[in-house]
Formats: structure tokens, C-alpha cells, sequence
């Protein structure tokens, strides 16, 4: 890393993080707000340390719960995305029962879940799963209908079956919608991991803060949130940096 | 004289179906002779791009017989070059793989652009060279300026020999020196490898210049008001262009399209 990217892009939302710190603890200092309504960071980080084993153990059953829901959610995403980009009857067929299982609240069919499976982490992979499927596919459907009308004349032209068409062009074309859209998945699939376990889990991050609250232990709720917080940046982070990676060409002109 | 590639007798054509249908194309009748420069102008809308497609077999005629190279033309033609006015070039693929796209669709370089590729590359690079790309080769399009990517468009369409090339308005985008630059470079390309070229444009002096013989269409639907042999004696020079001869040739076009918006 060069001085250029450390003033530009490393700095200010590290300072910007830490002026937000220290603004909350001035705050709950200079009002003495309760510990029980809103915990100072301070008392926060105080948690955090206190009780770093549990909050550890449980932040890795949240992790691997959203990772393999969303790797799911990735695949079947990608493959119903292409099928829906494929032809328009599947687009048709498909689209109002996924727009429609898309409005249903994930919050109403944890309880289902956890009756079919039992508490445990597949509730939470199936919700995680089910969050974060739909951008997946709607991106990289889209992205395979912008494939340019006069590109694929001059394919068929050649005699380019559909297949070739979608492998030469449709699908490279539509990656960088993928990995825009596994950006929002990875923090929904989060969302619908913590969500789950919050409804019914015996583990994770979201059990972790349930019970903190029915124990009044608000620093330990907090600790939760940022700990959830911390995590949702990572993720984004890493799949940011795959999606640079691999559609380079997309970002042509920004950083070239 | 030399054989017909490409003939068309009455041939009609529509984009949808029953009381919606728009006629594009109206009883056109013409032929193409191999090797044959055909350049097809007329006013905006008027079907020249559906006429390509139609050619091409990428449309399918309403009604008329449309056949190529002696066989009626069903499907996809499968070798035909094609370009359009933007060169529409992938924005993942350096130029010279762009230009090797067509060898990975169109048999029999298909099944031997794998364990052949050097050799493809090399005459890839090659035909880059010739329109004057030397050192570009490795650049991704958007490195190079919008002359440049219709150069590379031009071979991508050129890359697999095809018999026939249909260019879209392919100069359309450019200025005017460029675009006189690569009038030059398509005749000799032409010169050399005796393609049967169509061309659409709506550059009447372009028409002139390149062609042997420039089909005139009427407004939608189009069929074909006038067919104009050009004389002009080849190899021909851009002072040409500068003659009382090719002057006449262009304003008795000009005044065939002017008439219709009266
Ligand atoms: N895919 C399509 N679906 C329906 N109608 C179409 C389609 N393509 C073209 N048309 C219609 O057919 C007519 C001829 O279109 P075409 O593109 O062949 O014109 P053109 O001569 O190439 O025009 P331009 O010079 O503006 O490119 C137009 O009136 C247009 O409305
Ligand atoms: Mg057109």
C-alpha cells in the first residue's frame, strides 16, 4: 500500500469510526445515560473482552451458518438466474412466485423451519439461503438481457447456437452484475442468519443476544451489534475485493 | 460475368405477426454476383438493416424466394462477417482475442482453435497489421480510439474468410478523415480477397467510392427504386471522389432520396 491509498482511503472512514466512538462516549458521559438503556463504548469493549470466549464461539456458528447459506443461495442463484435469462417462458413462469416468495417476511418462516429441522444451524442456513438468493438471480438475469442485439447478430451470424452465445457473451457479460449482487447477498444472507437464530437457535450471535437481554445484560447486547457489525464489513469487504478481481474490465476508467 | 451468390425474387418481409405486422421489406427483387461490391443506401427506416438480416438469414422472409449461393436460405447462413456501426467489440477480451471469437463458433477452426491457436494468433496479428494495428494487439478495446475498435471490428468480421460481409453503417460513428482512411482499407481488403461485400450507409459519396453497383430503397417499405452501376474504373483513388464524374453519379443519387420527402 502506497501513502496515495493510505491518505485516501484507509484514513478518513478510520477517523470518521473513531470520532463516532468517541462522540457516543461523550455523550453517554456527559448525560449519564444508564448502562441498562445505552451502554458507552467503553463498557462495550469492557463486555466484549469479559466475555470474548462465548462471544467468539457464537460468532463463528453465525459465520459458517451465513457462509454456507450463501453459497447456496450463490449457486442456485446463478443457475436459476440463467435459466430465467434463457427464455423468456422460464422468465414468465418464475418470476410472480419469486416475487412473491421474496415479499414473505423470513421472519414468519423461521418457525416452520425450526419445526421441520429442530433447533439447530439449519434453520439458520435455509433462512440465510432464502434472504439472499433473489438479488442473485434478478442480477445476473438482467445482465444477460443487456447482451448487445447486433453482438448477437454477428454470433448467429457465424452460426453461434443460444449456448454459444450465452458462454461467449451473455455470461462474462453478466458477471459483473453477479458479483455486484453478491455484495447485497452476503449481508442479507447475514441478516437472515441472525434473524433465525434470534427467532430459535441454540447457538450464534443472535441466541447469544437474546439471552443477554432477557438477562438485562444490555453491554453484552451491544457487544453483540458490533460484533454483527464488524462482521457484515468484513464480508462485504471480501466479496468487493473478489468482485474487483475478476471484473477488472468493468471498472475500466476508475482505476486505470 | 460471374455467378450469382445471392438472389432475391419478390421478397418480402415483416416484423410481427397478423393485424400488428410492420412491413419492413417490399417485393425486392436483385442479385449478387460473387465477388461483388453492393452498397444499399436510402432514408432512415427504410429496411436496410432488416435486408441484411434478411441475407443473412437471420430473418426469415414473409414471402418471396431468397436463396444463396443456389441453396434457399432457412437458418443462420453460418459464415457470414458481420460489423456494425458500433464495433461492438468485448470489453473482456484483448483485440486480438476479440478477433479470434469468430474461430471459436464457426467450423472447422473450432474444433482446432485449442491445439492451433499460434497459428490463429499469428494470422489474427496479421490481418490486424494490414488495417494498420500493429502494436495494439494486446490492448483491450476501450485502450484503443473508436477508429481503431472498427479496424479490429473489420477483422473480427474478416478473421474466418467468410464469402460474404455485411457491414452495418460501419463507418457511421467516425470523422471524416478516418472514415476516408478506411474506405481505403476496406477496397484493398476487398481488392485482395474478393469478398462479396454489402454495404449499408447513409453516406452517398461512401456508396460511390466502394461500390460496383449501389442499390437505391424507397421509404418503408422498402423495396428498391433504383439499381446504379458505377462505372468508375478500379483500383480507384479517394481523387476520384474530387471528379465531375463521380460528382454526377452521387447527385443523381441524392436526388432520387430527396425526392421522397417531397
Ligand atoms: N426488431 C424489430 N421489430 C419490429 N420492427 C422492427 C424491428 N427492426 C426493425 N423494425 C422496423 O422495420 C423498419 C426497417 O428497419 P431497419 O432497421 O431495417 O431500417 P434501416 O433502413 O436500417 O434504418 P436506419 O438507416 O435508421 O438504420 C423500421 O421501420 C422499423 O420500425
Ligand atoms: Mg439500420
Amino acid at each position: 500500500m502506497n501513502r496515495e491509498d493510505f491518505t485516501h482511503q484507509v484514513l478518513p472512514p478510520a477517523l470518521f469510526t473513531l470520532v463516532l466512538f468517541v462522540g457516543w462516549e461523550a455523550i453517554c458521559r456527559a448525560f449519564v445515560v444508564p448502562v441498562t438503556i445505552l451502554p458507552a463504548p467503553s463498557n462495550i469493549f469492557d463486555a466484549l473482552w469479559e466475555f470474548r470466549a462465548a462471544i467468539l464461539d457464537n460468532s463463528w456458528v453465525t459465520l459458517w451458518t451465513t457462509l454456507v447459506g450463501f453459497a447456496l443461495a450463490t449457486a442456485f442463484g446463478l443457475l436459476l438466474g440463467i435459466a430465467v435469462g434463457w427464455h423468456k417462458s422460464v422468465y414468465a413462469a418464475v418470476y410472480p412466485v419469486l416475487i412473491g416468495f421474496n415479499s414473505v417476511p423470513k421472519v414468519a418462516v423461521v418457525p416452520v423451519l425450526i419445526l421441520w429441522f429442530g433447533l439447530g444451524e439449519i434453520p439458520a442456513i435455509i433462512t440465510a439461503f432464502l434472504i439472499s438468493f433473489f438479488p442473485i438471480v434478478v442480477n445476473v438475469a438482467t445482465g444477460l438481457a443487456t447482451t448487445e442485439p447486433e453482438l448477437e447478430d454477428v454470433l448467429r451470424a457465424l452460426g453461434a447456437s443460444k449456448l454459444d452465445v450465452m458462454r461467449k457473451v451473455g455470461i462474462p457479460r453478466s458477471l459483473p452484475y453477479f458479483f455486484g449482487s453478491l455484495k447485497v447477498a452476503i449481508t442479507l444472507a447475514f441478516v437472515g442468519a441472525v434473524v433465525s437464530e434470534t427467532v430459535g437457535a441454540n447457538k450464534g450471535i443472535g441466541k447469544l443476544m437474546l439471552d443477554a437481554q432477557a438477562a438485562f445484560q444490555v453491554s453484552i447486547v451491544f457487544a453483540g451489534l458490533l460484533v454483527l457489525a464488524v462482521l457484515g464489513i468484513v464480508l462485504y469487504a471480501a466479496t468487493a475485493l473478489i468482485e474487483k478481481r475478476f471484473t477488472g474490465w468493468a471498472f475500466r476508467g476508475q482505476n486505470r | 460475368m460471374q455467378e450469382a451468390l445471392v438472389v432475391l425474387e419478390n421478397v418480402s418481409l415483416a416484423y410481427g405477426k397478423g393485424a400488428s405486422a410492420t412491413k419492413a421489406i417490399d417485393d425486392v427483387t436483385l442479385t449478387i454476383r460473387k465477388g461483388e461490391f453492393v452498397a444499399v443506401v436510402g432514408p432512415s427506416g427504410c429496411g436496410k438493416s432488416s435486408l441484411m438480416k434478411l441475407i443473412s438469414g437471420l430473418h426469415p422472409p414473409l414471402n418471396g424466394r431468397l436463396a444463396v449461393d443456389g441453396k434457399p436460405v432457412t437458418s443462420p447462413l453460418k459464415s457470414v462477417g458481420m460489423a456494425f456501426q458500433s464495433s461492438n467489440l468485448l470489453p473482456w477480451r484483448s483485440c486480438i482475442d476479440n478477433v479470434l471469437l469468430p474461430l471459436e463458433i464457426v467450423q472447422p477452426h473450432r474444433s482446432k482453435i485449442r491445439s492451433d491457436r499460434d497459428k490463429y494468433k499469428a494470422k489474427a496479428k496479421g490481418l490486424l497489421e494490414s488495417v494498420g494495428l500493429t502494436g495494439f494487439t494486446e490492448q483491450f478495446p476501450w485502450q484503443l480510439s473508436g477508429g481503431m475498435q472498427q479496424r479490429a471490428s473489420i477483422c473480427r468480421a474478416l478473421i474466418h474468410e467468410p464469402e460474404i460481409l455485411m457491414l452495418d453503417e460501419p463507418f457511421g460513428a467516425l470523422d471524416a478523415f478516418t472514415r476516408e482512411e478506411l474506405w481505403c482499407t476496406l477496397r484493398d481488403i476487398q481488392a485482395q480477397r474478393k469478398v462479396t461485400v454489402m454495404l449499408v450507409t447513409h453516406d452517398l459519396r461512401e456508396a460511390v467510392f466502394l461500390a460496383d453497383t449501389v442499390y437505391v430503397m424507397s421509404n418503408r417499405p422498402g423495396s428498391i427504386l433504383k439499381k446504379c452501376d458505377v462505372a468508375l474504373p478500379r483500383p480507384r483513388d479517394l481523387e476520384v471522389t474530387y471528379t465531375q464524374e463521380f460528382q454526377n453519379v452521387v447527385h443523381e443519387l441524392r436526388a432520387l432520396i430527396g425526392r421522397k420527402h417531397q
